[in-house]
């Protein structure tokens, strides 16, 4: 199990994390990530983690539990 | 030297190759090449940093290298790809065998026509440490070209409290990207910060007098400066890759899946590829991260699970950071056409979006609202009707 983790200060609203996995992540009103659940089984690490990369502003990230 | 995965270029796709290569359980050798001496890192940054700032946002640390266990060439150019035999040669005379091969090296900064201490392009680290040298103290900035780099640099500057005149040829610049109408809201964007912007206007000299820089224009004003940005777009360089046998046409031309036409061993990712698009039924080079991300991430997958390709389908997607608008833009536009267009004010936000013949959703344009560029980027993807998100978008400007 893995722990998903977001740096709101620097997120930008760029969205590729949402595209690449909409049921974990979500934009708020002020195009802000929200995290739709931050425990991921290791059968979704990879889709998760990859999701996460796409951030442009390095924003995201997994550490372990 | 053992075969593993050789990767020609160390900015976003080469070393997203290699980072999703071991994603993917990948256990073979991973090797970087790249000519630049640093260690890599990414170029978005490079125009959105604040001036005072590093520009510096690293790709790939020296300890994540090690970790992963990525070897880094740095300062290693190649100079020719021997496709019959698997090796790549590099310019000190070393040759690397490779059992797959990922052609990553982006393009450059179209070179400025002029040279000269304070005139800059903006595509490297060294450019931006350069640029942000010579704009330290600096009371009015030259910027050729409105494109998004000049845009961005203007709007850094303007930042910083720097005198800033920019010219462009054209008299919309943007128009050619969002049309004629949304292009001259964004001309209207420098001057409310304050930018003197000669648009349909050309630099007819810049000259280095006495340690000094005076430009003359087309309109026949002249002025000192003390540093010029040329923004003038981008170009790629094939030449050492004529001897290969790849099929080359403005791009190294791949399939979906990212290998090359001629071997299937080699593959392209990033700006230098030329990907078969599925979408748009033809062959296109896409010059954005996201993009170059995407493709890096097919490539690794298409590498290890060689029974089981993936094909990459992008809607283009890049944005942009020009004063206090966030620029985002996706899929294709057709800028003769007026695009539907929801706009809000108090904070400003704008999305607008093109259509096909047929109604469906095929570009979009957002300022200040990522969650309208969410729904935009998801309704491209899906073929989605136009109207349907437009009403969507609509709604909450009603409410406000």
């Amino acid at each position: 199990m893995a722990i998903l983790k977001a740096n709101l200060e620097l997120c930008q609203g760029y969205a590729n994390c949402v595209v690449a996995a909409d049921d974990v992540y979500d934009m708020d009103d002020d195009g802000l990530v929200v995290l739709l659940k931050t425990r991921v089984d290791e059968s979704d690490r990879q889709r998760v983690e990859t999701a996460a990369k796409s951030c442009p502003a390095n924003a995201l990230w997994l550490e372990e539990e | 030297m053992s075969g593993g995965v050789l990767v020609v270029g160390g900015s976003v796709g080469g070393i997203r190759t290699a980072r999703a290569l071991r994603n993917e359980g990948y256990a073979g050798a991973v090797t970087v090449v790249e000519a630049e001496p640093h260690l890599p890192y990414d170029k978005p940054p490079l125009s959105k940093v604040p001036l005072d700032g590093d520009a510096h946002v690293p790709l790939l640390t020296a300890a994540e290298a090690r970790e992963l266990d990525i070897e880094l060439r740095l300062g290693a150019v190649a100079i020719e790809v021997r496709a019959q035999a698997n090796q790549l040669a590099l310019a000190d005379g070393t040759v690397l065998d490779y059992d797959e091969l990922v052609i990553a090296t982006g393009a450059a900064a179209r070179p400025s026509p002029w040279s000269g201490p304070g005139i800059h392009v903006l595509r490297t680290l060294a450019d931006a440490r350069a640029l942000r040298e010579s704009l330290h103290g600096a009371g009015r900035l030259l910027v050729v070209g409105a494109g998004f780099i000049g845009a961005e640099v203007a709007s850094l500057a303007r930042k910083q409290g720097i005198d800033v005149t920019i010219v462009d040829p054209a008299p919309v610049p943007m128009a050619r990207i969002v049309g004629t109408e949304l292009g001259e809201r964004l001309s209207d964007l420098h001057r409310v910060h304050g930018v003197e912007a000669k648009f349909g206007t050309t630099v007819s000299a810049l000259d280095c007098v006495d340690d000094s820089l005076r430009a003359t224009l087309s309109d026949g004003s002249e002025f000192p400066v003390d540093a010029v940005v040329v923004g003038i777009g981008a170009v790629l360089e094939l030449g050492w890759l004529e001897s290969s046998g790849l099929t080359l046409d403005d791009g190294v031309v791949c399939d979906e899946y990212g290998r090359t036409l001629d071997f299937a061993n080699i593959h392209a990712v990033g700006d230098i590829s030329k990907w078969y698009q599925p979408r748009l039924g033809t062959s296109a080079r896409v010059e954005h991260w996201t993009n170059a991300v995407e493709q890096a991430n097919t490539v690794a997958h298409n590498i290890v699970h060689s029974d089981d390709l993936l094909a990459h389908d992008p809607v283009a997607y890049v944005w942009s950071d020009q004063y206090d608008w966030k620029i985002q833009l996706f899929g294709t536009r057709d800028v003769a056409a007026d695009p539907l267009v929801v706009e809000q004010s108090d904070p400003l936000r704008l999305a607008a979006i093109w259509q096909d013949s047929e109604g469906r959703a095929i570009g979009g344009f957002t300022v200040n609202w990522p969650k309208a560029s969410v729904q935009l980027r998801r309704t491209i993807a899906a073929g989605g009707p136009a109207d349907a998100v437009h009403a969507q978008l609509s709604v909450p400007a009603v409410k406000r």
